[in-house]
């Protein structure tokens, strides 16, 4: 079981919505959309459950082309934002719903709906409406009855974005847990980084209609084939300061130079975009080599357990990502290291020229 | 500017309310200095919006007195206590400029018109603004609009407090963190008590200096940014904040120290005398996955099976299964572990917090 895309484009008044999208998806894979709003997540996913027909290319199931079919003669099951379920309807109802309509013996049904409330641990609600309960039960209810039918293809769109941020961790690892085992193309769209790192599996960059990159998370997080990939899959976004490569020294403004990284030597001398995770950065050295520059603190925001920190000097603007709770405050002056083994290098196009070398464990598989 | 006092203040929205689970906001003291910085922070239903509500005088609370700078303010209106609100969609009029809008509440107050507009454009430069003065709100992207809305609460000289109700909700992602930073900045400038209701711990930590984190109708802690991440002082907060929240392990008495199952914890001095001190059966050890440690075979780790990691690139999630529960592990990316290994978790002592009866036992003071 295959799902795909064969330059697909799609526009409403002259407005791309997709444009030339080629995207294959594998039976039993996690794929996860990531883009901005309005990048084009929701249309890619209307077209692929047959609720959009694209204006050029084709879409194949399994070889078969398909690009015509309505999405009732098509196994596909859609989650959104918003909890959508029948409010006269029983949990136990809503989520038998769908089995219903496709006239599915009495005692299956029952079988089905207890075992899959039980995953997403509503078991015990089934009697209830779902005007009594709460969002987060709501949600699940909605992806139970999705859930249920055994689609060959599952669609989320956005589906955590309306819940508090305890409720998204919960539901996000049990996602995890949940499809691990299934043989159908899960699709997964989300405007959040971090949600496509946790999710795993493989990753589609999208912007402005259009798809940037797309792989495994691993190789996609790894290697951003330019400097848009890399914004849009780290979060905060990756720092990217202009800079030149003159002398053996690399520099960012005309103050500060430094002798070049080995790795970095084999890259001819000129203009390019550095780029550097936030994490990467800090207020102490990781090492010896790092680079020292003053900044000056404009805002830190803290998210529980880390502090992000926005500085600038003249010419450069920064996030740098503590563990901790740290208070600053605005206008306090720091100093900022800078590792440079662990540069992202960009051309003046903006492409990829070079990556920092394997540090270890995470994300390298 | 104002001071503002709950005095033996409760809230319920039956008439006769049975217990205290018929409450909202159980009885509570509580004071909001002049001048601060203040966030009301938990998850939908603890009773923060009724908390709001009270204060700006949408609803007059069941027991008790609210009092602005001593004096009783139960039975006035928002506009009798000088509050001025904001909300989570902008509240402007769009066929009006963004002038107009500005100048709306000093005209209602007749306040004349040289002065209008001075502190028009004075609110409008803090705000940057001064550009699209002479615009129709209507012409305005979300983040202006709900800067618009800000001004016009901040216009009025005499207004006592302002509070915000998850005023960010429909501002971009990528714009969200430059708005923070402009709350921040008119916060140290104008010197006005400020109140920002939310359920987002990033949106809380960065505006607030001091938190109170609501909990069924409680406020179960008041306290810094750091206190909350370093010194939760009940259970909820340490579950609440930080993602993961805190490993909670229900724990029994052996002699001096305690067991979690049959894992036998090492207590320091301090907490063996901070144990000898509470009488309840109903006692958690408490350590955030920021602390937890991996140690090597045989230097005392508790040896526990990986049950998931999760990769979020510049950190990773373990999840360890020690006596029947999942624990969190924060580790650094350069860690490599894998699902079915087992490691040797270790809990330094200087991070373990006892709770008893879910509340935190402090230092003896």
């Amino acid at each position: 079981m295959s799902l795909q895309l064969e330059q697909i484009s799609r526009a409403v008044d002259g407005v791309d919505y997709i444009r030339d999208a080629n995207l294959t998806f594998e039976a039993g894979s996690f794929n996860v959309l990531l883009g901005r709003t309005l990048a084009g997540k929701t249309s890619l996913m209307r077209l692929m459950a047959g609720l959009d027909r694209p204006d050029h290319g084709r879409l194949l199931y399994n070889g078969t082309d398909v690009t015509g079919q309505s999405v009732q003669k098509r196994n596909v099951s859609m989650i959104y934002q918003q909890f959508i379920n029948y409010p006269n309807l029983s949990v136990y109802e809503n989520i038998a719903s769908p089995l219903r309509l496709a006239r599915v013996a009495k005692g299956e049904i029952d079988r089905r709906v207890r075992e899959t409330a039980a995953m997403l641990r509503i078991d015990n609600l089934l009697e209830r409406y779902p005007l009594e309960l709460s969002g987060g039960q709501q949600q699940r209810t909605a992806m139970a009855r999705a859930l249920v039918k055994d689609a060959t293809l599952i669609l989320f769109d956005e589906p955590l974005v309306n819940l508090d941020y305890k409720l998204r961790e919960e539901l996000r690892s049990e996602l995890r847990q949940l499809f691990r085992e299934r043989q159908c193309i899960a699709v997964y769209a989300t405007t959040e980084a971090n949600e496509a790192l946790a999710l795993g599996g493989t990753t589609t960059l999208l912007h402005e209609g259009r798809v940037i990159q797309s792989g495994p998370v691993a190789e996609v997080y790894r290697r951003p084939v330019n400097t848009l990939a890399a914004e849009l899959f780290s979060e905060p976004p990756m720092n990217l300061m202009p800079g030149r490569i003159r002398e053996r020294q690399v520099s960012f403004d005309d103050t500060t130079s430094h002798s070049l990284s080995r790795e970095l030597e084999v890259l001819p001398e000129g203009e390019y975009l550095f780029g550097v995770r936030p994490s990467h950065v800090g207020l102490r050295p990781a090492s010896d080599d790092d680079l020292k520059m003053d900044m000056e603190v404009e805002l830190g925001e803290i998210s529980g357990s880390e502090t992000f920190l926005h500085v600038r000097n003249q010419s450069l603007e920064m996030v740098v990502q503590e563990l901790g709770v740290h208070a600053h405050h605005q206008g306090d002056r720091v100093p900022v290291y800078l590792p440079l083994n662990r540069l992202f290098v960009f051309d003046q196009q903006h492409a990829l020229v070079h990556t920092p070398a394997d540090t270890g464990g995470g994300l390298h598989g | 500017m104002a001071e503002i006092t709950l005095s033996a203040m409760a809230h319920s929205y039956q008439r006769h309310p049975a217990g205290p689970d018929d409450y909202a906001i159980r009885q509570l003291d509580h004071v909001w200095h002049r001048g601060g910085a203040y966030a009301l922070l938990g998850p939908s239903g603890c009773g923060k919006s009724t908390m709001l509500n009270i204060i700006s005088g949408l609803l007059a609370p069941s027991e008790g007195e609210v009092r602005f700078d001593g004096k009783r303010v139960n039975e006035l209106s928002p506009r009798d206590r000088n509050i001025a609100q904001v909300f989570q969609f902008p509240v402007v009029y769009d066929s009006m400029t963004v002038f107009d809008n500005l100048a709306f509440p000093l005209r209602n107050s007749r306040v004349p018109k040289a002065r209008i507009r001075e502190r028009v454009q004075e609110i409008a430069g803090v705000l940057e603004l001064e550009d699209l003065l002479g615009r129709k709100a209507r012409n305005l992207t979300a983040d202006e609009k709900q800067k618009v809305s800000m001004g016009r609460g901040l216009v009025r000289e005499d207004v006592s407090a302002i509070l915000f109700d998850e005023p960010l909700t429909v501002i971009d992602p990528q714009l969200k963190w430059k708005l923070r930073r402009k709350l921040k900045q008119i916060h140290e400038q104008f010197d006005i008590t400020m109140i920002y209701v939310t359920h987002d711990q990033l949106e809380a930590s960065t505006f607030a200096d001091r938190i109170a984190v609501m909990y069924e109708g409680r406020i179960v802690q008041f306290g810094t940014p750091t206190e909350l991440f370093e010194k939760p002082n009940h259970t909820f907060v340490g579950f609440f904040i930080g993602s993961p929240g805190m490993n909670l392990m229900p724990v029994t008495r052996t002699g001096e120290g305690l067991r979690f199952g049959q894992t036998d914890i090492p207590l320091s001095a301090d907490l063996r005398e901070r144990l000898a001190r509470v009488h309840t059966d109903n006692l958690k050890l408490g350590i955030r996955p920021e602390f937890v440690t991996l140690a090597e075979p045989g230097q005392g780790g508790h040896p526990a099976e990986v049950e998931d990691v999760e990769d979020l690139g510049t950190y990773q999630i373990l999840t360890a299964r020690l006596e029947g529960q999942s624990l969190k592990v924060r580790l650094s990316e350069d860690t490599r572990v894998e699902r079915g290994q087992t490691v040797h978790l270790a809990f330094p002592t200087q991070w373990l917090k006892l709770y008893a009866d879910e509340y935190l036992v402090e230092d003896r003071a």
